[in-house]
This record gives C-alpha cells, structure tokens and sequence, in this order.
C-alpha cells in the first residue's frame, strides 16, 4: 500500500480546470517530486492533501484512508507536514518559538493545566524543546534560536520553515519549492538535508521544484504536470526526456521554427 | 545589554529572563506595596481604578495583542462580568469570593459562544460584528429589567471575605491591597499563556491563520477560546468596577468604554503585559489629569475652572493619532527604545525597529 494515494483528483476554479484527474501514488520512503511550469497545478495538489481545498471529484488517501473526511488542521496530527511557497513564519516570534508551534501536534496538556502552569506542563515543554534541539542540530539553526522571524534573511526563513514542518515529526513532508530564492550552496545544503530525511529519519518526501538540478540529484520518481494535467511519470532522467515535457516547458519544435534555425 | 547564557530549559521557561529583571520587579512590587502608606486616599483611588483598568485592558489584549482579532465589542463582557458577580452575590446570596470567578467564568462562556459565529469574519468586520454586540448588550440590559433593574440600575454591596470588608470610602487601603493581589493573579494567568502552547498557537493565528492550521492548529476553536480567555479576565475587571462605581446601569459599560479599552491597549502598546499596564494608565488617569489642569489654568487666567464640552474626547483622540503616527508601538515600544538606546550606547541606530516585509505572502485563502 502507497503512503499517499491521488485517485482522479479533479479541482475546478469556475471554469478554469485547475488540476484535471490526477492519480498518482508516492511510496513509503521515496523522495516524490512534482515539476511543471508556473500554474499547472502543483501547489493546488498541495493545498488539496493540506485539505485547503476540497477536490471536486476523486479521493485523496494516506496510509490507506481517505483524508477528504478530515478537517485541515487535522492533516498535522495525521503525520503531515508541509512549507510553502512563500514562507509562512510567524513574523513576531522567534526561530524557538516557530519550531514549538510546529510541535503543537504533540500537545498534552489543556488550557486549565497550561493557565495554571502545572509541573506537568514544565514537563512537556521540557520535552518539546529536546524534540526541537535534534531539528536545530539537524539544519544548523543554532545561530539563530533567539532570532526574531521580522529580522532574518530569506534563506534562513527558508530553513526555518522545514524545521518546523520537522518538528512535527511527519511522515510525509510537503515541501513546496524549497530552493527558491536559495544561493547555490544553500540549495546544495537543501539537497543533501533532503536526502538525510530520507535516510536517516524515514520522512517520505513530496516536493515541488523548479531547480531541476535539486530534482534530478534527490528524487526518486519525478511527474511532469502542465495546465493541471498529468504529462509524464518516470525516474528523473525519463521525465526530463519525455518529448511531451519538453513541449511544455520550450513549445512544440514545428516544421518553421526548424526552418528558421 | 545582558545577554543571557541559558543553561537549562528552564531559562526560556522561567517568568523572569534573569536575576536582574526579577529584581526590578520586586521593586516595582514593593513600591506598591508601601503605596498606601504615602499618598493621600483621593490618590489610592485613583491607583485602585488603575489597577482594575489594568485587569479589563490585559483581557483585550489576549484577544487584540495575542491573537490579533479586533474586539469594540469588550464593554459587553464587562457589562456580563458585573451584572453577573452582583446578582450571583444579591439574588443568590453567594458571597464575593465565589461569585467573583463564577462571573468571570460566565463572561468567559459567553466570549467564546459570541466567538463561534463572530471569527468566521476578519478585520474590520470583526471589529463591526463585536460593535453591534457591545450595542446590544446595552439593550438586553434594559430588556431584562426584572434582573438588571434596567436604566435604573443595581447598586453594588461592598466587598466581604470572611467578614472582612472593603469599601472604597471606608478602607481603600484594604480594597487597593485586594484588587492589587487580584490584578497580579491575572498578570501571572497571563505570563502562564504566554509560556505555554495555547499562547503559542494564539500567537500562531495573529501571524498566520494559514500556516497555525498546518501545524495542527485548531483555528476556529482556539480563536472561541482566545475569546473566551478574553472576556473572562475583562468580565473580572467589570465586576470590580462594579464594585468600584458602588452604582451602575447600562450606561455605565456603553460603547465608549470599549473603545477606550482599545484605545488603551494600542497606546500602551499591543501584545504586551506592560503596554496593558501603560494603557490603563492613561484611561484611568487622563480625565483627572485634564481636570486638574483645567483648575489650574482656570486659576492661572483668573477665573474659575474653565469648562470645554468634550474636551477629554478630543485629547483623547489627539493622543490616539500622535501615537499611531509617530509610535505604532504604543508607550512600550517607546520604553523599549530608549532603553535599547542606552544598552548599545553608542551603536543604537535610528532604524532598528523599522518594520519591514521583505518577501510576499501566500495569497489568503478565505
């Protein structure tokens, strides 16, 4: 059985077809990368396992079991984390405080023990933050601890934001482009993080990417998506090859342009 | 500036960052302590009032400065708080000590049933939907006449714990010391939301509804317990102005109050216990300040006291625009500073807490 299952998932915005019956599966383990150019629906199907939309027609399954019961801040507690594409931190809190939000999932205590502020709760946040101490290990966030959101630079927010999706401690990872806007090492620092998450902390992961260095050196299956639907599904190098990908993303090679070149 | 080397988990988690902050503060609480012993009693009262703005400003500040949603409506629920504590204390006979947390708890209940549909708006027309129910309690007051005794109002009893009793007149010391003990209640309820995860997801909301929601945030619920938790520390600070004012009617927690209350926490500075505090300062204290400066410059032209209608609002309405333009930050954020500015002597520069957005947000999905 796939961790995550997409079954004819079909979104429609009035009459824009945003994703049109779209089926795949991502396996336990795998590193899953969506790619495709700008608006053919691969942050949609991210807000559709995120349950920010609601599929018109299709089923959407995790280890088995139909999510689209679920209410969207249910999807946490299910195992998944996510980013997103243009970085939503909590501006006014520090890289601590973001990082203990993402632990939310893991919260025990109520509002009566929390206002009361019992030992037990001390407890938690005891073991809250040693959860959170492996995340920072894990992405070099050391530096930046203390560090309000408001003041960080664009790279490190980048960072941020996966350690709080890992602070969750998902089983499926969500991440919606997360090289944009990075320097070459820091997107090489993003490759080899990604890989570790695979390896050493069994994190299936999905992700949407347009660095296709980043996708081909990572992932495992990539699919190809453009105007919402489905083009091709392969290893990186078939997709990357696929006649049908290439017309999407530089046009078709008519009989004129031949002619002119 | 300190920097604090934290060694232990309990240094993020402890009430005071370090020795020295939890020395200014046992200052602070021993000033107020010995307070009573050196001013007049016309001064205490004015302190005491203080304080209880204090307690009704910190309960819309969980909701405006915690959890970013607009409230005009928090006259409503210190109207619910005072007419609770005093009929739970007249009608049922409970005495003050039972009767004050079970009004807070009610108005606390009835925030969050408010809330259920009222979160569902944002912005400003939040800040509408809560106006018209600040404008209908006023109205159920009067309907409920039977209860409330209406336009005519309820005379609050004084204050007894265990045949101790505190009246305003008779012994403000003793009425100071119990609302003071109760207004550091309040504080450390707060301070303890701060430090816990229900803060965190209230903070969570105000920064990113979206985001709070992916991290596993209930965000139509937490929002009815923001609300909940707000009303109820507000209904606390209606009853004791209840007890206060000695007498009051629906006039007495009118649509004005709530806007003073958000003009209070927006001057003292949002999102802070301090700026509550700072807040309820100025409320409490500017309309004896201006009278005083009336006498006194009535005096200073050789005339009686001068007498301008409506002057309090327009000064009020002055300071609220001077300071939402030259210090968003309120009163706090000022403190902070130049208090910033003498840490770093010489290397504070002019832009420090300039506020920036430097990268776009994800489109808002409702």
């Amino acid at each position: 059985m796939s961790l995550l299952e997409l079954e004819n998932v079909t979104l429609k915005f009035g009459g824009v077809t945003a994703v049109n019956k779209v089926s795949f599966a991502v396996e336990e383990g795998e590193v899953f990368a969506l790619v495709g150019p700008n608006g053919a629906g691969k942050s949609t199907i991210f807000n559709l396992i995120s349950r920010i939309y609601d599929p018109f027609e299709g089923d959407i399954r995790f280890d088995g079991q139909s999510i689209l019961k679920r209410q969207p801040h249910e999807i946490a507690g299910l195992g998944i984390a996510r980013t997103f594409q243009n970085i939503e931190l909590f501006d006014q809190a520090t890289v601590m405080q973001n990082l203990l939000v993402g632990r939310h999932r893991h919260r025990r205590s109520n509002m009566w023990t929390e206002l009361a502020f019992l030992p037990s709760v001390r407890r938690e946040e005891h073991r809250h933050r040693e959860a959170i101490e492996k995340v920072i290990d894990f992405l070099d966030l050391q530096a930046y601890r203390e560090k309000y959101i408001a003041g960080l630079p664009y790279g490190v927010r980048k960072v941020v934001e996966m350690g709080r999706a890992l602070a969750i401690e998902p089983r499926l990872l969500l991440l919606d482009e997360p090289a944009s806007g990075l320097s070459v090492e820091e997107t090489q620092d993003v490759a080899f993080w990604v890989e570790d998450m695979k390896k050493q902390m069994g994190i299936t992961v999905l992700m949407v990417e347009h660095d296709m260095h980043l996708v081909a050196s990572v992932s495992d299956r990539v699919l190809a998506l453009a105007d919402g639907q489905m083009l091709a599904l392969g290893s990186p190098h078939e997709v990357q090859n696929d006649p049908r990908v290439i017309e999407a993303y530089i046009g078709a090679a008519d009989e004129n342009e031949e002619v002119l070149a | 500036m300190r920097t604090v080397f934290k060694t232990s988990y309990d240094a993020d988690i402890d009430l005071f960052r370090h020795r020295a902050q939890l020395g200014w503060y046992v200052l602070l609480l021993a000033i107020a302590l010995v307070l009573p012993l050196g001013v007049s009693s016309f001064a205490l009262g004015e302190m005491t009032n203080l304080l209880i703005w204090a307690i009704a400003c910190m309960g819309l500040m969980v909701l405006v400065g915690q959890t970013g949603q607009a409230s005009l409506g928090h006259a409503a629920f210190l109207a619910v708080g005072c007419y609770a504590n005093v009929l739970l204390q007249q009608k049922l006979g409970l005495p003050f000590i039972v009767a004050f947390p079970l009004a807070g708890l009610i108005a606390g209940v009835a925030g969050a049933v408010i809330a259920m549909p009222m979160t569902r708006l944002h912005g400003v027309y939040l800040a509408i939907g809560t106006l018209a129910v600040a404008i209908l309690t006023d109205d159920f007051i009067v309907l409920a006449t039977p209860l409330t005794n209406g336009v005519n109002g309820l005379f609050a009893p004084d204050i007894s714990i265990f045949g101790i009793g505190f009246n305003r007149y008779a012994n403000p010391d003793r009425l100071y010391y119990l609302i003071l003990a109760i207004t550091l209640l309040v504080v450390l309820l707060y301070r303890n939301l701060q430090r816990s995860p229900l803060g965190r997801s209230f903070a969570a909301i105000r920064d990113s509804e979206i985001s709070a929601q992916a991290m596993g945030v209930n965000v139509a619920r937490t929002k009815a317990v923001a609300f909940g938790i707000s009303a109820g520390i507000t209904g606390l600070g209606g009853a004791l102005m209840g007890h206060f004012a000695g007498i009051f009617n629906n006039e007495t927690f009118n649509v004005i109050i709530s806007i003073q209350l958000l003009l209070a926490i927006v001057i003292g500075g949002l999102g802070t216990i301090h700026g509550a505090f700072f807040g309820a300062g100025v409320v409490a204290l500017l309309p004896q300040a201006i009278s005083m400066s009336r006498d006194f410059i009535g005096q200073f032209l050789g005339g009686g006291s001068v007498a301008i209608p409506g002057l309090e609002a327009a000064v009020f309405g002055a300071i609220l625009i001077g300071f939402i333009l030259f210090e968003p930050m309120g009163i706090y954020g000022r403190w902070v500073k130049i208090r910033t500015y003498f840490e770093l002597f010489p290397f504070y520069r002019k832009d420090m807490f300039r506020r920036q957005k430097s990268y776009l947000k994800t489109e808002r999905m409702r």
